[in-house]
């Protein structure tokens, strides 16, 4: 019993931190875009513009909703609400930190410890195009139709490469559990992290994490300057919200994804050392901040990236994905398997 | 985790089963919310879909690009395909050289057929 309202506790937590953290990085784009275009960016509401995405939120909710006459009315309220329902569903299988000795039993610091933990990361994610797909068509618009197209070729390119990269981490793992492959990769170093071990993957899955949530240079279902504004063209009041918003979520969840795969989840180095000299529950909230603070890091890079490469053309980006990306990781896939059992 | 692996497990699909409903509950409640909120002036030209400012001509769903099938297509074979993967991955240690060459002896009939959808031009956009 007290082990599910700790869970209950958890996935509450995690909820609203997703949201806190998708709100505000619609305000740190907007900074980091101004800072990089040498602006001042949003400064009006509150301090520093620190009430902004409130504001934002605040016009989401109150704006009026318009559907169009033409439009499949369940089917357009359902494509957002599908949206932003997979990103947020994603987080439980993330790891926070190691595991507690709580209520006399041992508590991992994660919603849920199933043992296919990527497989669920990964059916959730495709089931997102669902909600890109079904509310491009039900706009009835040629802009949404195009670009909602658009977006479900692209997430199932890239899908293939980013599941055979995923691939070679299982291997050097041996489990299908995010848990089992952050707790792989902890070492008093921090030279046990896979991105030493896995640099091709890594670069394969990072370039398929930006065409999965369509971040620019992969923004091409919504490119303002071709489709007005891609599948969400017909949308406005929170369900244009749900969609901007879903992308966001996405983007951190990606980011905590690549984090934990790569870069060693919430084990950082030195950690034992801390470990000894702080209790457990302080050294569990020191890890979920490590994790959190690599996070933020890969969620800025995404940032950083959209205010630096320009968006590439469609054939260009069925190339990358399908001759390039998909090549290469059944390449990264076999040479990790050479060197797994060379050093056997 | 002896005993406890199995209701621990099934208190793991227990807590998705929790998130999914907070998750639901909060979109559904804010689609009503906003639903009721927002101010209703309707008229039949904001209903219309917008086109560039011009009467929208016809239908959206216009015949696309078949290529986007194919990529559909292509997409269902090679993915399944990669699931195989993944339970070869897990046990990879345990199978060791012998699995090694299998997977090679099935990697190859995979790559025969990717060069020949290559071949065949099917990703070729123009």
């Amino acid at each position: 019993m007290e082990l599910i309202i700790f869970k209950v506790g958890l996935i509450v937590t995690l909820f609203l931190l997703s949201l806190l953290i998708a709100a505000y990085s619609t305000y740190a784009e907007r900074k980091v875009a101004a800072f990089m275009q040498d602006r001042i960016g949003p400064n009006r509401a509150g301090p520093m513009g620190i009430l902004q995405p409130l504001a934002d939120g605040l016009k989401m909710f109150m704006k009026e909703e318009i559907i169009p006459q033409e439009a499949n009315r369940y089917l357009f309220i359902l494509g957002p609400a599908i949206s932003m329902a997979t990103a947020l569903m994603t987080s439980a299988v993330i790891p926070w930190g190691p595991d507690l000795n709580l209520f006399g039993q041992t508590v991992s610091l994660q919603v849920a410890d199933i043992n296919i933990g990527i497989l669920y990361v990964m059916g959730v994610v495709s089931l997102g195009i669902y909600g890109i797909m079904i509310g491009g068509w039900a706009s009835n618009n040629k802009y949404s139709l195009l670009g909602s197209i658009r977006a479900s070729t692209q997430m199932i390119s890239y899908e293939l490469a980013m599941g055979m990269s995923i691939v070679a981490v299982i291997m050097t793992t041996g489990s299908l559990s995010i848990g089992h492959m952050v707790s792989s990769q902890a070492g008093s170093t921090g030279m046990a992290w896979n991105v030493f071990y896995q640099p091709l993957g890594f670069i394969i899955f990072l370039i398929c994490a930006f065409a999965e949530t369509n971040r620019t240079p992969f923004d091409l279902p919504e490119c303002e300057t071709e489709l007005v504004g891609g599948y969400h063209t017909e949308y406005s009041s929170m369900k244009l919200g749900f969609y901007l918003f879903s992308e966001y979520v996405n983007m951190f969840i990606s980011s905590a994804i690549i984090a934990s795969l790569y870069f060693g989840g919430y084990n950082f180095p030195f950690m034992n050392i801390v470990q000894e000299n702080t209790g457990e529950i302080m050294f569990a909230i020191i890890c979920a901040v490590v994790f959190l603070i690599k996070i933020l890091f890969f969620i800025f890079f995404f940032m950083w990236v959209r205010w630096t490469i320009p968006r590439f053309r469609f054939d260009q980006l069925m190339n990358l994905g399908w001759k390039i990306l998909l090549p290469l990781s059944i390449l990264n896939m076999l040479i990790t398997g050479f060197f797994i059992l060379y050093n056997n | 985790m002896d005993t406890g692996s199995m209701t621990g497990s099934n208190m793991d699909y227990l807590a998705i089963l929790i998130q999914f409903l907070v998750v639901l509950s909060f979109v559904g409640i804010t689609i009503i919310l906003t639903h009721l909120l927002g101010p209703k002036r309707k008229n039949e030209e904001k209903l219309s879909n917008f086109e560039c400012g011009i009467e929208s001509i016809g239908d959206a769903r216009l015949p696309y690009s078949v290529k986007y099938f194919l990529a559909a297509i292509l997409f269902v074979l090679f993915d399944i395909e990669i699931i195989f993967f993944y339970p070869w991955a897990v046990n990879f240690k345990e199978l060791g050289m012998s699995g090694f060459i299998k997977m090679i002896i099935f990697v190859t009939p995979f790559l025969l057929g990717y060069f020949y959808v290559i071949k065949k031009g099917v990703l070729k956009w123009h």
